[in-house]
């Protein structure tokens, strides 16, 4: 008989780990089984490493045998495959890096080895984290638990997936432009993307230098504290990573809201949004006011601007960023009689086509004659932005929004249209450009049963707040599970 | 290139390697002469992911040579994206600083050479990091990453050169204040030192500027005399023949000493800088520039004018005392203990440099301690040395390590000034020659120097000539 311990939150799992009652392999087995089920449908994996995860799991049953083991000691864990692993084959959904295998650990991977985590193998993504679906990963879409004709949302879908079709128990990803909270709302789990600066970048293959962070998905708020706790602190080999050290963040899961000031900003109930998103956003606004808070109205005027301005300082700096897959020491090389040839050629085999974009957009915005108008400008409109925001959190102590306009879109609706899929980025990427802590979770569904993302936002390191006022509301709100 | 109607204006930009035991983003040796890709990590050879953080040393040794060229430190600069392609360059972009440098204004003082000291006024310093080198063989290129990160200040000046011969000057002046403030070695022949030079020339006496020819990658002093000098001659020819100078970018041929223009696609990079998001601005506090200048040392144009003024020293002998650090380190090392500097100045140019330029090593290495070459001086002072038996001890030392005291002792080099003993060999001398004594105080003064000579010998050449000198004359006149 199979065992349905893949369904356990990290909190369960670790409760009943330490307890003795189930040990990590038994976890790690459950949850390999599961990928064995399900995967064939959800592709939520690009490699699992079995072998690799049952030695970690038997390491960390000697650990939680000599007692006293960290929360995440022995639970089974999802890697998008953005993270370097040391000795396994790190691709970011790119053919060009089909090959690679890093000779070193990211800090957040190398924080988790340290915790006894296990790894069950690197998560699906779109190529280079550039897209929102998931679709655009060089080794075919993942598909959504909920919906197999839907999108995951991206670009962490695999990892959100992973989490929701229960092959996991709780995954790792990034986030520049929404990429935890859009996918974290489409597989109705939890995702939350750390103040910039809270989470070390070393070893994350960079997107967008300046938007980038770390964050997990998990099943429960609690789970997401848990596992932010293990991710975030000083980092030396990030000079960006902040000095501050981390809290234990489930000590802020009091339940308890009374008086919070939750900001809803009307910028974010836009006309042409789904209408069951709207209903489930009040009315989850509704049970905070039952539970005691106050929510107040407040304007984020320079929304409407963040998508251009994104789309500059993204594309500029992953131009830079990628400019290293050049076939020269590592990845795809495509051989050709000079080196400018052997650059064109390999950068053309090896990069897909929303990536070649990208690039050219960014070479495009920092070029001499154009970099006033559109990079520059771009950061103008960034401060504006982050101001907006400062001047919100004067009048409350956070700010609830629907995370999507709508619920998973199907595979292939929006592929033909980059501006349409860049649209669905419209309420998470200004927290990106502000830095600020963004925690997606489950709030409602829609006709379809398709889950519907509640966004709470935080003040620079907020993350306190967010996750006791999600917790809350998770206190009074039962997720659905997808049926596969 | 002298030329009665033109003059050459020449602006140099040097990127200089400092001396610093770690790389500029990364831990990695930057050691010299280690096997190819010996010194490399995930952070220098660009890996996915890999982030930079900043090598605080190097940061120190810029901040130290802006202090030593009179520039204004930067509170807060910030580092820039490079971006261009070349295998030699692993992240596709070269981590330098473009708007908001460490380093601003300043200038570099050229020793006067019998005028006033002439300044040659800078735009900027700024760090960076070097690229890797390529290695190209007769089927493959190689690439050897040990240089990539290696710290760079690129020190720009302003067109304020006026022939090959000042930008040399200017060059060994900016080599002399790096080792001065500990920012190099000084060997600029290990590929530590590039320089790309800006030429171009207008009627002399004229204001405006001429249209430039940039000259890249050039790696030795001689290689910029030689390849300003073809330059301005170049120009001149185009400008005589009633022609135009296009501006270009040229490339020196060390072969054949020319310089060539490079095509358009070797050099015409839009570098697309933008600030570096990896690297938070660099924050440099009023208390870290005041510690650091607390801490530097007395530099070249100081001391030459200290030299000038308070040891009386001439402008020669001034500027080969101070070019070298360690050379005017060792001269005045010396001077606590003599009555007069000079003659420690005239040692030093002569007996040490000598030995120094011949063995190739550092001063310390090849020459016996300043205090030592002091004793020996010092006792030449006293007359109980002659200055030939000082130089015969010196080389003897040089071999042996021995002191002063010992060698003269083993080498028997004492001088005898010992009247007495003197006045004994003179009168033994003159009751030997009869003759001559005669013959002198008949009006034949040229034989003092033969009376001299046979007392000298008969002391075994260790008495003091200016006592003999004086008891000869004293007992010829008696």
């Amino acid at each position: 008989m199979t065992s349905d311990l893949y369904k356990l939150t990290i909190a369960e799992a670790h409760a009943r780990l330490s307890r003795g009652e189930i040990s990590s392999r038994e976890l790690t087995r459950a949850c390999l089984d599961r990928i064995a089920a399900v995967d064939s449908r959800v592709h939520a994996f690009l490699s699992v490493i079995e072998d690799q995860a049952l030695a970690q799991a038997d390491d960390a049953d000697a650990r939680l045998r000599a007692g006293s083991a960290p929360t995440l000691c022995g639970i089974p864990l999802g890697i998008k495959d953005i993270f370097c692993t040391r000795g396994i084959r790190t691709t970011c959904a790119s053919r060009i890096l089909e090959n690679f295998v890093p000779p070193f650990d990211a800090t957040v991977i190398e924080r988790l080895r340290a915790a006894g985590a296990v790894f069950l193998g690197k998560t699906n993504m779109d190529e280079f984290a550039m897209g929102s679906s998931t679709e655009n990963s060089a080794f075919g879409p993942t598909r959504n638990p909920f919906d197999l004709e839907r999108v995951p949302g991206g670009s962490s879908g695999g990892s959100a997936a992973a989490v929701a079709a229960d092959e996991c128990i709780a995954a790792l990803g990034t986030d520049t432009g929404g990429s935890i909270r859009l996918p974290a709302a489409f597989c109705g789990i939890v995702g939350i993307k750390p103040t910039y600066s809270r989470v070390s970048r070393y070893g994350v293959i960079a997107y967008a230098s300046s938007l980038d962070q770390v964050g997990p998905f998990t099943k429960t708020v609690r789970d997401a504290a848990v596992m932010l706790h293990a991710l975030a602190g000083v980092d030396p080999r990030d000079s960006t990573c902040s000095a501050r050290s981390a809290p234990d963040y489930t000590k802020a899961l009091t339940g308890e809201v009374k008086n919070l000031r939750i900001g809803v900003p009307r910028e974010y109930f836009v006309e042409g949004m789904q209408p069951e998103v709207e209903r489930a956003i009040r009315a989850a606004l509704a049970s905070y006011r039952e539970l005691g808070a106050e929510t107040v109205e407040i304007s984020l005027p320079h929304t409407e601007y963040a998508i251009a301005a994104y789309y500059l300082i993204a594309t500029a700096e992953a131009s830079a960023n990628l400019a290293r897959y050049d076939g020269v020491r590592y990845g795809l090389r495509v051989d050709a009689a000079d080196h400018i040839e052997l650059y064109n050629r390999s950068r053309d085999a090896g990069f897909g086509a929303e990536v070649k974009r990208r690039i050219m957009l960014g070479t495009f915005a920092l070029s001499a004659g154009y970099y006033d108008a559109y990079y520059l400008k771009a950061q103008k409109v960034r401060t504006l932005i982050r101001r907006d925001f400062e001047q919100a959190f004067e009048h409350c102590d956070l700010i609830a929004t629907p995370t999507t306009p709508a619920t998973a879109f199907k595979i292939g609706e929006r592929t033909a249209d980059p501006l349409q899929m860049y649209l669905s980025d419209i309420f998470t990427i200004s927290v990106n450009l502000a830095g600020l802590p963004g925690l997606a979770m489950p709030c409602g569904y829609d006709d379809r049963g398709l889950p519907i993302g509640l966004q709470l936002i935080g003040p620079p390191f907020g993350e306190e707040i967010i996750l006791r006022a999600g917790d809350a509301f998770e206190r009074v709100f039962t997720p659905r599970r997808p049926e596969l | 290139m002298a030329s009665e109607a033109y003059e050459a204006v020449i602006g140099l930009e040097v990127h200089a390697h400092l001396q610093t035991a770690a790389k500029l983003f990364c831990g990695c040796a930057t050691k010299f002469g280690a096997s190819p890709n010996d010194n490399v990590c995930p952070v220098c050879i660009g890996m996915p992911g890999v982030l930079p953080v900043l090598n605080r040393r190097a940061v120190e040794l810029a901040i130290r040579m802006g202090l030593a060229a009179h520039c204004e430190i930067a509170p807060f600069s910030i580092f820039a994206r490079k971006s261009y392609f070349y295998p030699d360059l692993p992240k596709g972009y070269q981590i330098s600083q473009y708007e908001l440098p460490l380093c601003r204004g300043g200038y570099v003082e050229l020793p006067g050479n019998g005028g006033a000291p002439r300044r040659i006024r800078l735009v900027r310093i700024h760090l960076e990091e070097d690229a890797g080198k390529n290695i190209h063989e007769r089927d493959a290129s190689l690439i050897d990453f040990n240089r990539s990160g290696v710290p760079l200040a690129e020190i720009v000046s302003e067109p304020d050169l006026r022939s090959a011969e000042e930008a040399v000057e200017y060059l060994n002046e900016l080599r002399s204040l790096l080792v001065y403030v500990g920012a190099s070695d000084g060997k600029l022949e290990e590929g530590a030192f590039r320089c790309d030079c800006n030429v171009s020339i207008r009627p002399r006496g004229s204001s405006e500027l001429g249209v430039k020819t940039e000259i890249k990658n050039l790696n030795s002093f001689r290689f910029v005399e030689k390849a300003i000098n073809y330059e301005i001659k170049r120009q001149i020819e185009i400008l005589e023949a009633g022609g135009r100078i296009p501006q270009e970018t040229h490339l020196f041929d060390p072969e054949r000493e020319v310089t060539r223009p490079m095509r358009s696609k070797e050099f015409a990079n839009d570098y697309r800088y933008f600030p570096e998001p990896d690297l938070p601005p660099l924050c440099v506090s009023p208390a870290m520039i005041e510690e650091l200048r607390a801490t530097m040392p007395e530099l070249p144009a100081e001391r030459r004018a200290r030299y000038a003024s308070e040891l009386g020293l001439g402008d020669y002998e001034v500027g080969i005392l101070t070019r070298e650090r360690e050379v005017a380190d060792y001269f005045e090392a010396m001077i606590p203990a003599l009555k007069n500097p000079k003659s420690a100045a005239n040692w030093v140019m002569t007996e040490v440099l000598r030995i120094v330029n011949e063995s190739g090593k550092s001063i310390d290495e090849a020459a016996p301690p300043a205090t030592e070459s002091a004793a020996l001086l010092r006792m030449v002072e006293e007359t109980k040395l002659s200055l030939n038996a000082a130089k015969t001890a010196f080389a003897a030392m040089v071999k042996s390590r021995k002191s002063a005291a010992a060698t003269i002792e083993e080498l028997g080099l004492i001088q005898i000034s010992d009247e007495s003993a003197i006045a004994s060999a003179c009168e033994a001398v003159l009751a030997a020659e009869p003759d001559k004594v005669a013959e002198y105080r008949g009006g034949r003064d040229k034989l003092f120097g033969f009376f001299v000579g046979q007392v000298m010998k008969a002391m075994g050449g260790k008495a003091n000539p200016r006592v003999i000198n004086e008891v000869l004359r004293k007992k010829l006149a008696g």
